[in-house]
């Protein structure tokens, strides 16, 4: 049985978050009413220029210093000539020769913890196309251009993932230092984030490059896995079947989970590249790239190291929290509120992520804030509730019953007994109630007994509705029952 | 009044002769009794002009006057104006109205012109003959049965038939200079990047350039300064300092160097045309001009690089021309592909047609390094030759074109109606300046001394043509056309 090697590159097409397009004044706002949002510029009007956003290219900048990539003082615009009905000017301004950002490289880590590098061939700028809208339009085709002109950043990979996961860790690498980097909302359900992956297989050993499809379009991580995934099984048996693998451009339908053929190499446009007269160079001295590096957050990489060297999480923790910047905005700011990183490293992986995934929530949509939670584990931490109350409160503070964890634990009268006294007491008439349970516990042995006294310990919280420090009871109990 | 020059007229409004109603209604009425024959507008806009004349009276008694108020003007039908029609000589765009106007109709509108309409023109700017208008051909007034020139031939037969003082064209190749040779009229091209190309309907991008036709270069001066500067719209617009030009126009040309091209005295230029050029530079030496023989070693070049670089840009400024949003669509389309072809085959006519072939043709694969990426080196050279002239000499000069105006009809092969641009269109190339003067006349029609300067030299190149003007009347000859109508 012959052994495949599947290689992997990917296009990603990153929607910069600028307030107005790439090379026009209109709003890039997502889900205004359609053609809303495109001025004369946009529409492709006769006689209109397009001017650069800086923003954009300040951005873009800003992503190839986060990558280590080299940034050539001067780029250029060019135009890729085709026609469709949503690409307004018959052309697409980008960058083809001269782009923005040179080679660079990308850390992605891996489920099992190991990481790779993955190499970025450039990244350039350019303008998004309009959507066509095939529904209800009696037969015909509407046109909306709002997002006409909306400035994308296309991260070009080398060939160098060799899985569906591999590609999926590098996505959600990008997915990371873009939305850290503040330049894109990194929101892949409304288009901020689209793939196009290339996909290919050869024989394990190989060094030549198998026939590689490219699949559009791919909008989700999962369908990223799902593509690749039917990609790689369909070119494996077509070559097992005797066939080859044509060069061709296929589209992704998440529907059925499969690839389909859309056109092939002999079909593809000649795009007819040529620089775009109406804008200059762009050119970038060392001063400009300077004062953008000055400008730069912290990382995703320097963000994980600072966890564990200096916060002292472990490995696994500080990857997990440093993973996007909305995980790791919000556990910082529940450690200030409680002063305590291990305590809310635990408490966002744990109780958090846990209910956040059972509602399918990202962390910016959390009901409980992280100054909430912080509260919570200050509780915590100073014994005013035991941990058990603690789950409880923070289901509470989920459910939006109060707006503090002191507020709830007043209104529940969840704080903990520490009083010695009435603990003593509630211990005292569980021995007096447990007559049986007693006697056996004091003829047991120790390691016996260690296994019996979580009874008494069941009986006296129960008594104390859950109140008593667990911790108390156990050591006041102890010594009460070996006492005779 | 239609012999005035603008400054003329502007003096005249200020003195209180005449108010702008009047001057606007009689350039209206002249437009109506001679354009039916000369077909030199495209669309008049008799009822918004009147209005604004109206307005620029009442600014002037507030005195709140620009320093163009009330001048009625026409803009060749390339530039946007908001609500009006802007068809750039084609089918294409013949119900094409523009949302917007283009930054030099606001610069004018803000001077106080009044824009009497819009002139005609060959399509889309292709042409040196305004024959491949689809609104038909534009008659030369000078001689009924000639060419006006083109692209800007609507413009300059309009300011040379006395039905506007002045107007606006554009000059990708010799657009603006050559009608205005043809029509003896003076036009110039400003330096790439003086004026805003925003509102201007595309032609070739790296090349395309706004400027006057007029009929004195001290009224082309006056029009520059109210056209001209930086525009955050326009990318290749240059930030770089308005001069007075009015106020230089003077300045003495003693100890002047003039350099004459041995290339533009050569083979097919026409002896009348070559001997009223040489009694023109005479007149400068007599001013105390010095003459010299220069070389522009890479003149042969121009034509075959620029009939690759603006192709190519034409071909791809012209894609959105696709029935889909604005202009000319073809009935009934069967599917997208049949919307495209039959749209564009419709609405272009067979210049624009054949110029976009051959841009597709000279970017497409496999093609683009010989023809587009050789004609931008030959492009750099072309520009090195005038920068190393001009280490040597002030201005250069020469004919405008190498004939006058032809007749109508006459250019049947397109080669040879690119031949028409030979000394105009390697000045687009290299981005500088240059302005044709009436120098004379071969027969009947008049003969255009073309003067080039380095880049953003306008002021003297202006002074040097005015220079010229104050020394001769030929830009005072008017044609026996619409002579008799007031």
């Amino acid at each position: 049985m012959m052994q495949w090697e599947t290689v992997i590159g990917l296009e990603v097409h990153v929607q910069l978050a600028t307030q107005s397009k790439i090379f026009s004044g209109a709003s890039t706002a997502f889900g205004a009413d359609p053609n809303t949002q495109a001025c004369a510029v946009d529409l492709g009007m006769p006689g209109v220029l397009p001017v650069l956003n800086e923003n954009a290219v300040a951005m873009a900048v800003k992503f190839g210093l986060a990558i280590d990539a080299e940034i050539p003082e001067t780029s250029l615009f060019e135009r890729k000539n085709y026609f469709y009905p949503d690409l307004p000017k018959g052309y697409q301004t980008s960058q083809m020769a001269q782009p923005i950002v040179g080679t660079g490289n990308v850390e992605i880590t891996l489920d099992d913890g190991t990481t790779r590098t993955i190499r970025v061939h450039h990244a350039h700028l350019e303008e998004d196309a309009g959507k066509s809208l095939h529904e209800d339009y009696h037969g015909m085709t509407g046109i909306d251009l709002n997002r006409a002109g909306t400035p994308l950043l296309e991260i070009v990979s080398e060939p160098d993932m060799r899985s569906a996961k591999e590609a999926v860790a590098y996505i959600k690498a990008l997915h990371a230092i873009v939305t850290y980097l503040g330049i894109s909302d990194g929101n892949m359900a409304e288009g901020s984030m689209r793939c196009d992956v290339n996909v290919s297989v050869r024989p394990k050993g190989q060094a030549a490059f198998g026939t590689r499809a490219e699949i559009k379009n791919v909008n989700s991580f999962r369908f990223v896995e799902k593509a690749i995934a039917f990609e790689v099984e369909r070119q494996i048996e077509l070559i097992e079947d005797g066939g080859e693998v044509i060069q061709e451009t296929r589209l992704f339908d998440p529907e059925r989970d499969e690839t389909r053929g859309m056109r092939t190499k002999e079909e593809a446009n000649d795009y007819r590249y040529f620089p775009c007269p109406d804008l200059l160079p762009v050119t970038l001295d060392s001063a400009y790239v300077d004062h953008q590096r000055a400008l730069m957050p912290e990382l995703p990489s320097e963000k994980r190291q600072r966890f564990e060297n200096q916060l002292g999480l472990s490995a696994y923790d500080a990857g997990v929290l440093a993973s996007s910047r909305a995980m790791a905005e919000y556990f910082e700011a529940v450690k200030e509120a409680c002063g305590n990183a291990k305590q809310a490293a635990n408490w966002v992986q744990g109780e958090l992520s846990a209910n956040l995934n059972r509602e399918n929530l990202e962390i910016g949509d959390s009901p409980v804030t992280a100054e909430q939670l912080g509260g919570l584990i200050q509780r915590v931490m100073d014994d005013t509730i035991s941990g058990k109350a603690a789950k409880q409160v923070f289901q509470a503070l989920w459910d939006g019953e109060a707006d503090s964890a002191d507020a709830i634990i007043d209104a529940r009268g969840l704080k903990q007994v520490t009083d010695t006294g009435a603990i003593e007491g509630m211990i005292d008439q569980v021995i007096a109630d447990s007559p049986v349970q007693v006697a056996q516990y004091r003829e047991a042995d120790e390691a016996k007994r260690g296994k019996m006294i979580g009874y008494f310990v069941g009986q006296v919280m129960k008594a104390s509705r859950g109140t008593a420090n667990p911790q108390q009871v156990n050591s006041l109990l102890k010594q009460k029952l070996d006492q005779a | 009044m239609h012999d005035k020059t603008l400054t003329e007229l502007a003096a005249g409004l200020q003195a209180g002769e005449f108010s702008s109603r009047e001057l606007c209604q009689a350039a209206l009425d002249r437009i109506e009794h001679l354009d039916g024959e000369l077909n030199s507008f495209i669309t008049v806009t008799a009822e918004q002009a009147l209005a604004n004349a109206d307005a620029a009276d009442r600014a002037r008694e507030a005195g709140d006057a620009g320093p163009l108020a009330g001048l009625p003007l026409a803009l060749k039908d390339i530039f946007c104006t908001q609500g009006v029609r802007t068809s750039c000589g084609s089918k294409m765009l013949d119900d094409f109205v523009s949302p917007y106007d283009a930054s030099v109709v606001e610069k004018l509108r803000q001077a106080g012109a009044v824009n009497l309409g819009k002139t005609n023109m060959d399509e889309f700017a292709m042409g040196s003959s305004n024959e491949s208008s689809f609104y038909g051909p534009v008659k030369n007034p000078w001689d009924l049965s000639a060419v006006p020139g083109g692209s800007s031939g609507g413009s300059a037969a309009a300011v040379a038939a006395g039905l506007v003082p002045a107007a606006l064209g554009t000059d990708t190749g010799g657009s603006i200079r050559q009608p205005a040779a043809f029509c003896g009229i003076t036009g110039l091209k400003p330096t790439y990047g003086r004026v805003s190309r925003y509102g201007m309907v595309a032609f070739a991008s790296s090349l395309d350039q706004g400027g006057p036709l007029a009929r004195s270069a001290a009224d082309c001066a006056l029009l520059l300064e109210a056209i001209a500067g930086h525009d955050v719209r326009d990318s290749t617009s240059v930030a770089r300092v308005v001069p007075d030009y009015t106020a230089e126009l003077d300045t003495p040309l003693t100890g002047l160097k003039i350099g004459l091209p041995k290339e533009y005295f050569g083979d097919g230029l026409d002896p009348e045309v070559e001997t009223a050029v040489r009694e023109a530079i005479k007149v400068y030496e007599s001013l105390g001009a010095k003459v010299c023989e220069v070389s522009l070693p890479h003149t042969h070049l121009a034509i075959p690089a620029y009939y690759v670089i603006a192709p190519a840009e034409a071909s791809s400024n012209l894609s959105r021309f696709d029935g889909v949003r604005f202009g000319h669509r073809c009935d009934d389309p069967t599917n997208l592909e049949d919307l495209y072809k039959r749209t564009r085959a419709e609405g272009f006519g067979e210049e624009v047609k054949r110029r976009i072939l051959i841009g597709t043709h000279t970017l497409s694969e496999g093609f683009f390094d010989a023809y587009y990426l050789k004609a931008q080196q030959v492009r750099r050279l072309i520009r090195q030759d005038f920068l190393d002239a001009f280490d040597e000499v002030d201005v250069l000069m020469g004919p405008t074109a190498p004939t006058p105006a032809f007749d109508l009809g006459a250019q049947k092969d397109p080669v040879s109606m690119y031949l028409q641009d030979i000394y105009t269109i390697a000045v687009n190339l290299a981005g500088i300046p240059g302005i044709s003067v009436p120098a004379g006349f071969a027969g009947n029609r008049p003969v255009g001394l073309q003067v080039l300067a380095p880049h953003f030299a306008e002021a003297q190149l202006l002074g040097v043509a005015h220079q010229f003007q104050q020394a001769t009347d030929w830009h005072l000859k008017r044609p026996a056309f619409g002579k008799e109508t007031a």
